[in-house]
């Protein structure tokens, strides 16, 4: 039983838009879904009773972080929702290839391929989702056109006011041989409650950048996903970074439906005070000759939880699969507490895989070496917190991002107590 | 600059420094001899402050002020520096952040202005060049993936940058090449003045014909058993360690 789920079953009505058959069957599934209860496995660690019984009340309260500014050195068209409405124009004048349209403005053919996308890459087992299927009136839609690269980056950023709820939807289709870079972005601290989804198609040969920070804090609540659905020879190269609020959940599904696909995940999650992260991945290799590396990190201060389940699942027919999980977390107090669960479920006999988790404390012989130096060993210690995360930064393809994120990690670490 | 009395030190129980006494002035260069096990390492990770090493008794004092008594970095400000036998790899961390936050933090502590990250830079990237290390390596993480012979060129590259007091080399000619054995001990002539000591730890002679020391003590089983001049290197590459055996049977038959 859950108020608000019930409340959002009532607000579906309003929502009517060319998705509206869509969104039917997935209102018919929310119905059927109960509230989870800490016996529901996907939400075990997670006190999901906090987003049934904050009750909003909009106040002028605004967000005020920077994060929707503009990130230098980065070439960019920013889509900057507020309270899940698009506040930006959509650019007149767009790269070769790219097609970027909102929700509302959807031509047909923008409308055939988005019905083919929406709610059928993301699977329908994810209750926000499902809300959000019925709840998001506001999305939009990006297409790059088979054979062009664009080398702007799309970047998509949700802002939430005080006492606001946000759903936005993002669907995106990288056609065969195309190039993109997306970026979907969240942030500030103030109580709200975010569902932000986004679902991509990898044409065959075409390549995906894409960057998720969901950096919502203190009281903001979200649950959002990205999924992934990747053609023959596609690939994917993703980076997420999370911190934790009060609820933050992300949802990561990829699934290799062509042969020769490669994904690589990257993610990160910092947590501090009594902040929660929970994130799910799953991997589908439905097909064979799929590759994914997957290298979660995490650290864990204070009062704060992190939750990660990774699942790998390899299908029968999906012979010569590549897959490697690994998480890797550092714990920095002894009320901290992490939940890592790597699953592997290899029905292919002819498949290399591994998978691990580690929880550790900080290196004390690379402290000492530090210290050996003349480096104070708080500042050793932040030093060696943030290379265990630099190392993912150090790997995202794109360098304005990755010196955009660097201070505000560093920002986060000097802050966490050394205990 | 370095006075050591009766140091006594443990590792989880097992004690293995039993009274070592040394006396270093300034501008000296004392090499430290020995068979594996003697305890060569274990005296420079004491002195260092290595978590783990538990001094029993007696004192190390360094420039007049009480050694034993402060954290790790805290030595290292009043001036003593350890080149690792195995310098540990920190990925993630740039070499040159981690430079610039140990000159940085020891220059706080004399008081000293900080230096510009320009100006660091070019320091950094003479110091390099002094070693013979690429200055690429500046960006790469501390050690990660160096050779054996990169690790110990990147310490000698930090004693150039620290400008210590006293330096402690832990077997830095272990593993190494002729080339960059020669690398390393130019490095560490060029640093000899009159206000810097060294003590050079290490397991053969082969490094003493180019860092010629002022004094050669043996250390065995936790002690300094000998001490001579420049020639007792010498005699010990001819006779190895097998005499310390013989003289430990004749002291216990005694």
């Amino acid at each position: 039983m859950s108020n608000w789920l019930d409340s959002a079953v009532t607000r579906a009505d309003s929502v009517s838009d060319w998705l509206s058959p869509q969104r039917k069957q997935s209102l018919e599934l929310l119905k059927a879904t109960p509230w989870p209860t800490r016996k529901t496995e996907a939400w075990k660690y997670v006190p999901i009773n906090v987003w049934d019984r904050a009750e909003l009340q909009a106040a002028n309260g605004s967000d005020t972080s920077t994060n929707s500014d503009p990130i230098e050195g980065l070439e960019s068209i920013d889509l900057v929702f507020v309270n899940g409405e698009l506040k930006s124009e959509v650019p007149a004048q767009l790269p070769d290839g790219l097609t970027i349209t909102a929700l509302a403005q959807a031509s047909d053919a923008e409308q055939a391929w988005a019905r083919e996308t929406f709610s059928q890459v993301k699977p329908n087992r994810h209750l926000f989702g499902l809300v959000n299927d019925v709840l998001a009136a506001e999305g939009v839609l990006i297409r790059v056109a088979a054979g062009t690269e664009v080398k702007t980056a799309v970047r998509i950023i949700n802002l939430v006011g005080e006492g606001c709820e946000s759903h936005t939807r993002v669907l995106v289709s990288v056609e065969n041989n195309a190039r993109a870079t997306v970026i979907e972005q969240s942030s500030g601290n103030l109580l709200s409650k975010t569902t932000a989804f986004a679902e991509y198609r990898i044409g065959a040969n075409a390549y995906l950048e894409h960057y998720r920070f969901a950096l919502q804090t203190g009281d903001a609540m979200n649950a959002g996903g990205s999924h992934f659905e990747l053609a023959a020879k596609a690939e994917l190269n993703s980076t997420l970074v999370g911190f934790g609020s009060q609820l933050s959940r992300v949802d990561v599904d990829v699934t290799h439906a062509g042969e020769h696909a490669f994904a690589k995940l990257n993610a990160i999650y910092l947590l501090d005070g009594k902040e929660l992260f929970d994130l799910h991945s799953t991997i589908e290799h439905a097909v064979a000759h799929g590759t994914t590396e997957e290298n979660v990190r995490g650290i864990v201060a204070d009062n704060s939880r992190a939750v990660f389940n990774g699942r790998i699942h390899i299908h029968r027919d999906a012979q010569k699969t590549l897959a490697e999980l690994n998480n890797r977390n550092l714990l920095m107090s002894n009320r901290a507490e992490i939940n890592t669960k790597p699953e592997l479920e290899i029905y292919a006999d002819d498949v290399r895989c591994a998978h691990g988790a580690t929880i550790a404390e900080i290196d004390k012989k690379a402290l000492y070496y530090m210290q050996s130096r003349g480096v104070s060993r708080a500042q050793a210690q932040i030093m060696l917190n943030f290379g265990f995360i630099n190392e993912l930064v150090d790997q995202m393809p794109n360098e304005a991002l990755a010196q955009w994120l660097r201070p505000q990690l560093r920002a986060r670490f000097a802050n966490m107590e050394v205990n | 600059m370095l006075s050591i009395k009766n140091l006594q030190a443990s590792v989880e129980e097992k004690q293995i420094l039993k009274g070592l006494d040394l006396e270093i002035k300034p501008g000296e260069v004392h090499a430290i001899m020995g068979p594996n096990g003697a305890g060569k390492s274990t005296l420079g990770y004491v002195l260092s402050g290595r978590e783990g090493y538990s001094v029993d008794d007696g004192s190390a004092t360094l420039g007049g002020a009480d050694l034993l008594d402060m954290e790790a970095e805290e030595r290292a400000r009043e001036g003593l520096f350890l080149a690792f036998q195995y310098p540990v790899e920190i990925p993630g961390v740039s070499n040159l952040e981690f430079l610039k936050a140990a000159v940085d933090a020891q220059r706080e502590a004399r008081g000293e202005e900080a230096v510009s990250s320009k100006d660091f830079l070019k320091m950094a990237r003479e110091a390099c060049k002094q070693v013979n290390l690429p200055a690429a390596f500046l960006r790469r993480g501390v050690n990660e993936g160096f050779s054996g012979g990169e690790k110990k060129r990147n310490e000698i590259m930090q004693m150039l940058l620290l400008k210590p007091k006293l330096c402690i080399l832990d077997e830095s000619d272990s593993g190494l090449d002729i080339d960059a054995l020669q690398v390393v001990a130019e490095g560490v002539n060029s640093q000899r003045s009159a206000d810097r000591s060294f003590i050079v730890v290490t397991h053969y002679q082969r490094l003493l014909d180019y860092i010629k020391p002022d004094y050669v003590h043996v250390l065995s089983e936790g002690k300094i058993v000998r001490s001579g001049d420049a020639s007792l290197a010498l005699e010990l590459e001819e006779q190895g360690y097998a005499w310390l055996q013989e003289q430990r049977a004749t002291d216990e038959t005694a």
